[in-house]
């Protein structure tokens, strides 16, 4: 009885350092008046419409969506076939792309956007925004590389066999066996993709930052003139886009499997 | 269908786009920052190609060797302060319900992609005079007026555990959930209580995990570029934050260039030792 006490206790602990932050932020949100003030003075939806109506801010929204879904869908691309080959043949030298596309995200984020600022400079394409695009993509190839290779291995490989042995060619394979049953391994890792682009400073700032802002930036910037409640609003939004997406990925998928746990049959 | 090496070319077909675009975006990226560590300064533009060795000898000077040694201590004391809340949490998790793991894993997952500068607004909010926690004291009686808690070495180490410990969940969550049931039955069907199964038996058993986790927090911990500046002084700045500075702001890309390629060995060398802790693990 006292052991179980002490264990709700340590959840609850863990629960409210990890929402603290966080509820001060949206109440600050809230505030009627510009002055930043926990517990809010007032109650006032304004802050969040600025998002929307303020022109920087609502540039810098764009900016921040159109990175994110581009460069999610790269990161698929790129995760896609190389996942698959990887499933398909047996050929040991081609795990070095695999590391290589792993390596971004293990190393300490400023050395891959310092790598990507000398690579755009020296090319002289710095300040496209396209090349922010990319580096996203190659940063966060990782996360659909994972979930796409834990899709392939769940695939039951008698089954596939089965359709060839039928006269299915690779392709046909592919179309109508591997790709429905990879499908929800596919949109997870966009969608994880998607959530970490929206939310990534160094990078985007260093390849874009001297002319675009996204939201990560802008809210950066702002921050040096001091504190408004508009960034508190898009830092709610920010995390009711993650909890939505990942909520999604829990209720269509196996989140637990994905992060790692053997099999949605077990425990 | 069996895997099959690859008999002709086309069979590579599915190779061609990621081998291109992982090279040309990543490695040659990587190998020009290389290229550039070694480079001279140029003030007016971004740098001339040469080659000296400057950059890597400007920071064996003893300003350098503080930064270092400090990112190397906050690293250490963020990777203990997680790896110690996180373990018996993460245990404690595996053995709830699969609807609660759920909405932990989703609610851990939401925490760990939030942005840097969020976590940053969000604790310098959380530690102000006008809209902190103190507030909160002041009106429970429990302090006179409200004060400031940052800029300070304990902001900094706060914000940085807060950042890192929804990854160590995440990085321990696997080898716990998959933790053999049959040894914590053994171990209470012998009369352990569950404190003391889990000091005896769970703690022992993935003792080369949790080495395996301190090191990735801490490679984790040692990227953190923003939480320093929005949290601490000056003195408080790691090397993620100077190679930023140097690179930004100074605009000396070979010296930045020099920093990062230490770094790049440094969370190498770390990397390659969690793999070897790993396999360790496997071999038992």
């Amino acid at each position: 009885m006292k052991q179980m006490f002490l264990r709700r206790l340590y959840f609850v602990a863990v629960a409210l350092f990890l929402a603290a932050p966080l509820i001060v932020v949206a109440g600050v949100s809230v505030n009627e008046k510009q002055d930043l003030a926990f517990p809010p003075v007032g109650f006032s939806l304004s802050w969040y419409a600025q998002i929307f109506l303020d022109p920087e801010w609502r540039r810098a929204l764009i900016a921040s969506v159109v990175l994110a879904l581009t460069s999610a869908a790269l990161a698929v691309a790129i995760a896609l076939p190389l996942a698959w080959f990887l499933w398909r043949r047996i050929a040991p030298w081609a795990n070095i792309f695999q590391l290589l596309g792993v390596a971004p995200f293990v190393l300490p984020p400023v050395i891959t956007a310092l790598g990507f600022l000398t690579f755009w400079a020296t090319v002289g394409l710095y300040g496209q925004p396209w090349t922010a695009a990319i580096s996203h993509a190659i940063f966060f190839v990782t996360l659909p590389l994972v979930t796409l290779s834990l899709g392939f291995a769940s695939i039951d490989r008698s089954l596939v066999e089965a359709a060839s042995t039928m006269g299915a060619d690779d392709r046909t394979v592919l179309k109508t066996v591997v790709l429905p049953l990879i499908l929800p391994y596919l949109v997870s890792g966009y969608a994880f993709a998607f959530v970490l682009s929206l939310n990534e400073y160094i990078v985007a700032y260093m390849t874009i930052g001297f002319v675009m802002e996204t939201l990560p930036i802008k809210i950066f910037n702002a921050l040096r003139y001091g504190y408004t409640p508009t960034m508190a609003a898009v830092s709610v939004f920010f995390v009711a886009i993650a909890a939505l997406v990942f909520g999604l990925i829990a209720w269509f998928g196996d989140i637990r499997r994905l992060l790692g746990a053997m099999s949605s049959e077990e425990n | 269908m069996r895997r099959e090496p690859p008999k002709s070319l086309a069979d590579y077909t599915p190779l061609f786009f990621p081998a291109i675009m992982l090279v040309v975006f990543f490695v040659m990226p990587f190998s020009t920052m290389i290229a550039v560590s070694f480079f001279k300064r140029d003030p007016a533009g971004f740098y001339t190609p040469d080659f000296v060795i400057d950059n890597y000898a400007r920071f064996l000077s003893a300003f350098f060797g503080r930064v270092l040694g400090f990112s190397l201590m906050l690293s250490v004391m963020v990777a203990i302060c997680c790896v110690v809340i996180a373990f018996p949490f993460t245990y404690m998790l595996t053995r709830r319900s699969r609807a609660v793991q759920t909405v932990w894993l989703v609610c851990l997952l939401s925490v760990l992609s939030l942005s840097e500068v969020i976590i940053g607004f969000a604790w310098s909010t959380l530690f102000s005079r006008t809209a902190g926690i103190t507030n909160l004291f002041v009106w429970l009686g429990l302090m006179q007026e409200p004060v400031a808690l940052l800029p300070g070495f304990g902001a900094v180490l706060t914000g940085m555990v807060y950042q890192a410990l929804p990854y160590t969940i995440l990085v321990l969550y696997p080898a716990l959930v998959r933790l053999d049931p049959t040894l914590l039955e053994a171990a209470r069907t012998l009369g352990a209580s569950p404190v003391r199964a889990f000091v005896n038996v769970v703690t022992p058993a993935l003792r080369n995990t949790i080495v395996a986790t301190l090191i990735m927090v801490f490679v984790f911990a040692l990227g953190s570029y923003l939480l320093p500046q929005i949290l601490g002084r000056p003195q408080h700045w790691t090397l993620s934050v100077l190679i930023t500075d140097q690179a930004i702001y100074q605009s000396n890309m070979p010296f930045a260039a020099a920093m990062a390629v230490f770094l790049v060995l440094i969370s190498l060398a770390l990397v390659g030792l969690t793999l070897l802790v790993g396999r360790k693990e496997n071999a038992l």
